[in-house]
Order: C-alpha cells, then structure tokens, then sequence
C-alpha cells in the first residue's frame, strides 16, 4: 500500500533543463510546486569545485554525471525483426541524471530552429512535391510556429546568457551573424566568445569558398552575465571541460547556474531527490490524471496526487513512462497506427580530425564546448534540393571543445593506439590539430521507433523502452553529399591529413561510439492526433491536465543542438498554461 | 612610625573593606532604570519593531541554522569556553516573557538581567546602549507580540572557573561602558546621523570592525577617534577597516559600492565572507535602502586611519609577469593554477561573479586570518533578494600545505599593487587548527 502524499497544484517528474524552467513559471503564478527528482542534488560546490571535477576518469571515462545504467536502462536494435539488447556502456548518447539533468554535462551551443523545420512536410510538398518525399518517411508540421516561439527562444537565451552575435534582427541581416537565421527580437545578451584557433581557422577557409561563418552560438558566458531571475553567470576561462562536466566556473548555462537559485527562494516550491517515478496515475475514465506514484530512496513506494502532472524527465523517461502509464494509444510499426514511440528519430553527426603541419599552432589545451564558427549553407532548406533528392541538412562547424588523453586525443589513420610510437605522435600533433564537424537532421520513419520491450525489466520491475533504429537511405544520402563538403573544407584549411568518421550508404548505426545525446521524438507535437501525443501547447490530447516537455515532442530530428528548441518549448509551455489553461483547464485545442 | 604604620594599614584595609564592598554592592544591585513618561505613554509599534530587530540583526545571534526564531543556541566558541545565544522569545519561563520593558532597557543597555546577572558582552550592549528608546520599545513589543513562544531553557554557558564568575562584568561596565545615549551631530546632515545611529547603535558594526583593547573593550564606540572601525581581530577572524583607507579601508569605494555589498553581499570590489556574509543573509539584504546609503554616507565621512595600514597602487606588473612566462614563484604558480579562472591574472576578478583582489580591503588585511579562512575553507555568498546566487569558492585547505598557502596569501597580498605584509605559515596553521581542518 503506497503512502499517499498531501496533493499539490503540480507534480514535475525530472528536474533538469525542462523541469526547471516549468517549476520556476509555475511557481511565479502561486502554484503549490513539487519535483521530482531521481538522482541526486548537485551543485557548482562542492560537486563541481576544481580541481577535483576535472577528472577525465572520473566525468569521461566512468560517466560521473550519466545515468546509472545498471539500474535502468534501454534495450537496442536496428529494425524491428531484429532482437533489441540492453545499452549496457554509454555510447552513442549520454542520458544525465541528477538535480540539472543533461543541462549540467551538455556542451552549450544554443541553437533555434528554421521556421521551414517546423513545418517540413507543408514546406516540402510547396517547394518541391507531395511525391519528393519518400515512401516511409513520416514528415509532419509540428503545430507550431517559429513566430509564436520567437520571444521563447529569445527567454531561453536570456535566461542563459548566450554568447552571440545576431545575423538577422527584424529582418535587417548583420554580417558576422548567421545571415540564415529567422528573424529575431533583438541581439543575443552576450558578444561571441572569442574565436580559438580551429574556429578562427574554419573562418577563413570558409570565408574563401565564398561560405557566410557566424560564431556559433555559446551558453558559455562571453562575460559576466545577471539574467531577470537575477541568477549570475561569470565568464569562462577556456578551460576545455565542458561536455561531460560540471562548470567549475559558474560560466555554463545550467539549471543551477541560470534558475535555481531565485526557484530555491520560492515556499511554494519544493524538491524531492532520489524519487524515481513509475507511472502518471489517471482516474478512471483515463482522461485525467490524479498526480504519479514514486519509489523513494528508502524503497517506498509514494505517491503524490496533483492536479496537473509535467513530463519533464529526459526523452527516453518520458516516453517510457507514457507507454507504461497507457496513455495514449502506443505506435505499432506493423499497421502504423497509433503514436506513442512514433517517429524516433536523432541526428547524423559527420567528425573529421583535421592535422596541419608544425607551423599552424593550434592549442588543444583551451576550449570551450559552445564556442566556435559554423556555416549554415546547408542547413535545412538554404539549398536546392531538388536535384539531390534528399531532404534534410545540418550546420558545419570549427568547434574547439577540449581534449584530454583520457577522453581521446585524435591522431592520424594508422597510429597504433599505444606504446611509445603513440606516445611520439601525440607530442608531435596534439597541438597542431583541428576538428570540423557537419551535424545533420535525422528525418522520421515507418520502422524507426519505441516501445516497451517485451524481455527486459529494469531495477524496479518496469519493462525498459525498446529503440529501434537505423539509418536511412535519405539520410546517408544527405550525410554523404555534405560530407564532401566537410573534406573540401578541411582541404582549404590546410590540412596535411585527415580522419573521421562520415555516415555513408551502407553505414549503420553504430550504438557503441559516442556520437551526441540528440536522441529525440517518440511522444510528438502535432496538429493531428493520429500522428500525434501532443497538441502544439505540448498537452497530451488524451489526458488533458498532462503536459510533456522535452527532445522527446519533435516530430523529427533537426540539424541544430536541441537544447535551445527544447528550452524555448518549455517556456512556450508554461505561457500557455498560465495565460490560458490556468483560467480554465482543459484541452487548448479541441481534438 | 609605628602609629603612622598603623593608620596607613587601616586606612588600606578600609580602602580595601570598601572597594569589596562597592564591588559587591555593584554586581548585586539590580541598576535602576527610568522610563520616561512620554515613552510610558507611548503606543509602540510592534511592525517597527521587526525592522529594529533587523537593523539590529538579533537572528543572527539568536537563531540558530535550522531552528525556531529567536529561540537562542547559537555556539559562541570563545577562547575560554563555549557561549550559546539566549532563547528571547516571549516564553514566560525560558525567553523574556515576563519582562518588563525596563528590564528589557536594563539589558539592552547595561547588560544587567533582571535578577541582576551581568551577560558577557558578546551580547553588545555597549551599542545597544545608543538605540533610542522608541525603537527599543518597537522591538520589546515585536519580540513580545509577534515572536512565536518557544519552550526550549537556554543552554548554559561551558566555561570552567573562575571565569564563570561574572561579578567582575560589573567592575568591566564601570571602567570601559559608559552606556552614552546617540547624541546627533549638528554639523552634519540627517543622512549622516542616521547612519551615525545605525552604525554606533543597532548595527554595532563597531563589535567587530573596532579594535580592543588589553580588557576586550572597543577602543572607541562613539566615532571620536581613527580607531573607529578600523579594522580588528575578532573571534579568529579579521573585520576588515571601514575608514577611508585606500588600501585596507573602504577608501576606493563610492556609496553606492557600500549599498550594493550590504544588500547584496557583492559588489565590484569585494565579496562578504565569513561572518559578515551572516550579517548581510540575517540582516543588511532586508534594509530600506535609504537606511543602507545612510550607514554608507557615514561610512565614507570616517578619515583614513592613522598607522600601518596598506596602501593600494595599480600595478600592470604581475599581469605582464604573468604573460611574459616569468611568474615563477610558489604563489604565483598556486595562483595560476586554483584561482585564476576566477580571480584572473589581472586579479580583477568579473564584476559581482567573481570577487576582485586588486585592492580589496579583505585580502590586504592586517591580520590575514580572514584571507586565510577563506583560502582554506572557502566562502559562500548568501542567496539574497537582489542577487539569489549562493556562488562559492571550493576551500583548498586539502590541497595546500601552511608553507604553500603562506606562499599563496603572500603573493595575493602583494600582486597588482597591493602592499600588504607577508604571511608566515605558522599564521595558516593557526587558522587551520581553529577551523578543525589539518
């Protein structure tokens, strides 16, 4: 028998980017707020403090800030007749856990979105037809509309300081900014960060090929920042441990840098660690929901009534948890029918290691994760895909992030990976090297999907989620033709020679290699029900008083970093909670 | 000779009969208080009181972390022994609840309870002494009315004998507490005054920031000398000098620098850490800004102090020093590699974010414990309205051994043109001993 908790106006399962920000809205408009964490709490100090956090065995290597797979985890296959196996090492994506979530270990390039992604299939029949799309792949609108999230996006990025420089305010295009870039409100609160010299390098080479370069766009803070929550920020000092890392610094945008401070102030608010939900409990029509049931640290089970639940867990937690609380109808591959676990999609990242010779000095002991020059030029639909015929297309950048021995330190094709002739070619390229990179969109498909596994349970009895994934033959396609374009780049840069990795035709998924934890969709917004869990104010169609934040409400997977979309989302959400639903609960759109 | 021999040892006896007599007389007589009619009369304002209570920063002392308001238990460790805080919650038999406001007057002003028990002066009586009697009136009556009763007896102090003792308290008030009332200075403006009052009075700034003499009093509670304020050892720790010193002292900042670290617990050039980062979390974060840029005006009239205090000069040359590859020495390579992300090589630090050490009073102390404490420990910012972000520094009391953090503050206090004396490693040992951290 569950202990039953004194109900509140809102539960939040997960306490990182999404719960924060929907905890801090819904606080501010007098909600009694309870989250739910199934970590534990972290802060800059004393979980962070140098030099102790720089530990590329403890962070990289042992994963300090993942998720414990031997707990929960999910199984993995690469069509639906094969047999999905447990993710039992981090690989290809890194789920967080802990107060902050993926927010504490992220990289930091805050991207938007093109106003075309979001509604792509309405863009693609206009531009070129109905039939350019292929046979299986699921392109839907999202619902929503780069106009209605602009001052969203615009929040997000003041919220966390983005270091930038605007390339189109109001229409009026800048150069130094993305000239690409849809319109916004105003420039971002903070200049770029300074170039470091694989970025000021991709620059020119670029720049030469006649491409536009544009700092990409860093919640590194450039300098000292205060937002309006009055949470401070101060400037990074290039220290080179972002991704996989706390911020020593104070510099990185993060819940507990950007929110949590002036949310902790709030008694109406309160956090619970070390709860691991197990279901979002419905009455018993299944139109609403009552609140969650928990298990806590001790092993009780709890639950907490509420009168309006948020999803807002990391992507494969809330999946998960809207396929074992049965709501919504689950997605079944077979007859395509039905949409939770429905286009799962992720991103196509291309890495190319780049080696000059002794006298272009390049030093890999500074970097930052968000800072460097990227080019949009085959982004979306800035370029003529009509003779292609692919759809999709992603950013190329210089970035320079940091690298460690622990972590890998990238060496020319054919060096041993140790003994003294490693030893020899890392004195002789760690600080004559570069990396670019071309991260692409992933579109969705009839056979990429989630749903419960039918073999497999994880610590507290729950079946885990089950992917099925693999890439497709559009976007190898994509992913060669911009490949090239990556190697043409690393050629006008100068390098002597080349490595990497670019996804070809005949390339699978390859679970084992880190690549990014961009997975996304799964539960998508939409203007359909049919092809969708949520209506475009992320509100479950199904169970009205239930909200779903997170990557996990794309309907496909786009080229940029999903953190800003995801970010700018949850704000959307909770304006439209508090200056609609609020007033009057219930669905926002009728169905 | 013999007669003269006589009379002179029983003049000395007398002498010694009355002085027994007098001191006897003087610790057990309960001193009488008056109450002016007009204040008899007057109607008190208990939601005053609660600003005075502020101003004041009784929680500070009389709340302990996690418990009831006012319910006293807060450790004093003193060299001689372990004081706890007083409950002054209006229980009948563990807090003031039978008070009468005289009684209240007597111990604010005099340090005498009502069963003529003289309370140690950690409790500062010796500035409580010039908070008017309106606003002690609107305190008795918000700590009378709207503080909670809390049933909890105040622990009693651990102190061995003799100096459980407190008859000789008596003798101490005779000689060094004169229990003045404020006496407002024409010359000045209304501004000043009040933050004179604030500073001399509620906020007894002076308890920590004046030094003492050789019996533990201030040297100075009125504002009539250069001791005022100017800076102290205290507790084992080093209030920083508020006078217009531009090493050491508050010389280089404007008011609106002394508003925004009392409200705020940062400003450009420092950070409030140790005890003062209470004082602004308890008390300062909660004034009306027109108290805060009183106290500050008076603040920034205090002339320099007189003496050997460090003097600031701007200094490009540890910056070049740094960028030339020359900064070879054991504190400046600990610098480089534990605090300069932070503080940066320029030691301007990043506006509020990070605390600037170029000139900052804390670090060109004195006495060096407080620098110390911070390297060792360090610090957290309170969260406050106007600026919520408890940032803090890690402590590398684990890292360092005395020698290196020596090596460490010295060079600190010396970089960027700050001239402040060396530390000696076995200053870091003590600081280290009383912090537990061996």
């Amino acid at each position: 028998m569950a202990v039953v908790n004194k109900p509140v106006d809102v539960v939040i399962v997960g306490f990182g980017w999404t719960g924060a920000i929907m905890a801090m809205e819904l606080a501010d408009a007098g909600l009694q707020v309870v989250a739910l964490e199934r970590g534990d709490d972290a802060n800059t100090e004393p979980n962070w403090a140098y030099p102790k956090v720089v530990d590329e065995i403890a962070q990289s290597a042992r994963n300090g800030l993942l998720q414990n797979l031997s707990k929960t985890t999910v199984t993995l296959r690469h069509g639906k007749d094969d047999t999905a196996v447990p993710y039992r090492q981090i690989g290809s994506f890194k789920p967080g856990q802990g107060v902050g979530g993926a927010g504490i270990h992220w990289s930091g390039v805050h991207s938007r979105v093109m106003p075309e992604e979001l509604r792509l299939k309405s863009h693609v029949t206009e531009r070129y037809s109905a039939k350019f799309i292929p046979k299986d792949m699921q392109l839907q609108d999202w619902g929503v509309s780069y106009d209605e999230l602009e001052p969203h996006f615009d929040r997000f990025e003041y919220v966390c300081g983005t270091s930038g420089q605007a390339g189109n305010i109001q229409g009026r295009k800048i150069e130094g900014g993305n000239v690409f870039e849809a319109p916004r409100s105003r420039d971002f609160p903070l200049p770029p960060l300074a170039d470091p010299p694989t970025s000021a390098l991709f620059a020119k080479a670029v720049r030469e090929l006649g491409y536009k370069p544009y700092a990409l766009p860093a919640a590194n803070a450039s300098r000292p920042y205060v937002n309006s929550y009055g949470c401070q920020l101060g400037p990074c000092n290039f220290c080179g441990f972002c991704s996989d890392y706390g911020c020593i610094n104070y510099s990185k945008a993060s819940p507990q840098t950007t929110i949590l401070p002036a949310l902790y102030r709030k008694p109406n608010f309160s956090l619970r660690t070390n709860a691991h939900v197990l279901k979002v409990n419905t009455d018993s029509t299944g139109k609403k929901a009552t609140g969650v049931t928990y298990v806590d640290a001790a092993g009780r089970e709890i639950e907490q009534p509420a009168s309006m639940v948020v999803l807002a867990a990391f992507h494969l937690h809330n999946v998960r948890l809207m396929l074992s609380s049965n709501i919504g109808k689950p997605y079944d591959p077979e007859t395509g029918e039905g949409v939770v676990g429905r286009n799962f999609c992720y991103q196509v990242l291309n890495s190319v290691n780049l080696f000059f010779d002794k006298n272009t000095y390049i030093n890999q002991f500074m970097g930052a994760g968000g800072v460097g020059q990227a080019i949009d030029e085959f982004y979306g639909d800035n370029f003529d895909h009509g003779p292609l015929n692919f759809i999709g297309g992603g950013v190329i950048w210089g970035r320079q992030t940091g690298n460690g021995p622990v972590r890998g330190i990238p060496l020319p094709q054919g060096t041993p990976g140790w003994g003294s002739a490693w030893k020899q070619a890392v004195k002789d390229n760690y600080l004559h090297s570069g990396r670019i990179e071309a991260q692409l969109s992933n579109m969705a498909y009839r056979g990429c999907f989630l749903d419960l596994d039918p073999t497999y349970k994880d610590a507290y009895g729950s079946p885990l989620l089950r992917m099925t994934l693999n890439w497709q033959d559009n976007d190898q396609r994509l992913s060669e033709y911009v490949g090239g374009k990556l190697q043409d780049i690393g050629h006008a840069m100068g390098a002597k020679s080349m490595s990497g990795r670019i996804i070809k035709r005949g390339t699978d998924w390859d679970t084992r290699a880190y690549q990014s934890t961009h997975i996304n969709g799964g539960t998508a917004m939409g203007t359909d029900p049919k092809t969708s869990v949520l209506n475009k104010y992320l509100q479950s169609w199904d169970v009205p008083n239930l909200f779903v934040l997170g990557a996990n409400v794309f309907a496909h997977g786009i080229g940029y970093n999903p953190t800003g979309m995801v970010g700018a989302l949850a704000f959307w959400a909770a304006h439209n909670i508090r200056s609609t639903y609020l007033k009057n609960p219930g669905p926002m759109v009728a169905k | 000779m013999k007669f003269l021999g006589r009379l002179m040892a029983l003049m000395l006896l007398a002498i010694v009969a009355v002085g027994i007599y007098g001191v006897w007389n003087l610790a057990t007589t309960v001193p009488p208080v008056a109450i002016a009619p007009a204040i008899a009369q007057r109607q008190p304002d208990a939601a005053h009181g609660k600003m005075v209570a502020i101003l004041g920063d009784c929680a500070g002392c009389h709340t302990a972390p996690g418990g009831e308001p006012y319910a006293g238990g807060v450790v004093f460790a003193i060299p001689v022994g372990t004081l706890y805080s007083t409950n002054i919650t209006p229980d009948p038999d563990n807090g003031i609840g039978k008070y009468q406001f005289a009684d209240f007057v007597r111990l604010m002003r005099l340090g005498v309870a009502p069963d003529g028990r003289r309370v140690y002066p950690a409790m500062p009586y010796t500035a409580y002494a010039k908070v008017s009697d309106e606003d002690l009136q609107d305190l008795f009556a918000y700590l009378r009315e709207q503080v909670e009763p809390v049933p909890h007896a105040s622990r009693a102090a651990e102190i061995s004998w003799p100096l459980t003792m407190r008859w000789p308290l008596a003798v101490w008030n005779l000689a060094f507490h004169k229990a003045l009332p404020f006496v407002p200075d024409a010359t000045h403006d209304a501004e000043w005054n009040r933050g004179a009052y604030l500073a001399q009075g509620l906020a007894h700034c002076g308890t920590c920031h004046t030094p003492r003499n050789f019996a533990f009093a201030e040297r100075d509670t009125d504002g009539s000398s250069f001791a005022y304020l100017s800076g102290a050892s205290f507790a084992g720790t080093a209030p920083i000098n508020l006078r217009g010193n531009e090493g050491d002292g508050l010389g280089r900042w404007s008011k609106e620098d002394i508003v925004q670290l009392l409200k705020s617990g940062r400003n450009p050039h420092s950070a409030a850490s140790g005890p003062m980062a209470e004082v602004v979390g308890f008390s300062t974060q909660y004034w009306d800004d027109a108290d805060l840029s009183a106290l500050a005006a008076y603040l920034k009239s205090l002339a320099p102090a007189l003496g050997d205090h460090a003097v600031f000069s701007p200094d490009e040359t540890t910056l070049k020093t740094y960028l030339d590859g020359q900064a070879t020495s054991t504190g400046a390579r600990i610098f480089l590699d534990s605090c300069s992300a932070c503080h940066r090589l320029n030691g301007q630090g990043a506006m509020t974010a990070f605390p600037g050490l170029a000139g900052n009073p804390m670090v060109q102390s004195r006495d060096p414990a407080s620098l110390i404490e911070v390297i060792l420990a360090g610090s957290r910012l309170p969260s406050t309205a106007s600026a919520p972000s408890s940032m803090a520094m890690p402590g590398f009391a684990w890292r360092y051994d005395d020698t290196e953090v020596a090596a460490l503050a010295s060079f600190i206090r010396s970089a960027w043109g700050n001239h402040a004396p060396p530390v000696l490693p076995g200053q870091v040992t003590d600081v280290r001993h009383r912090l537990g951290a061996e």
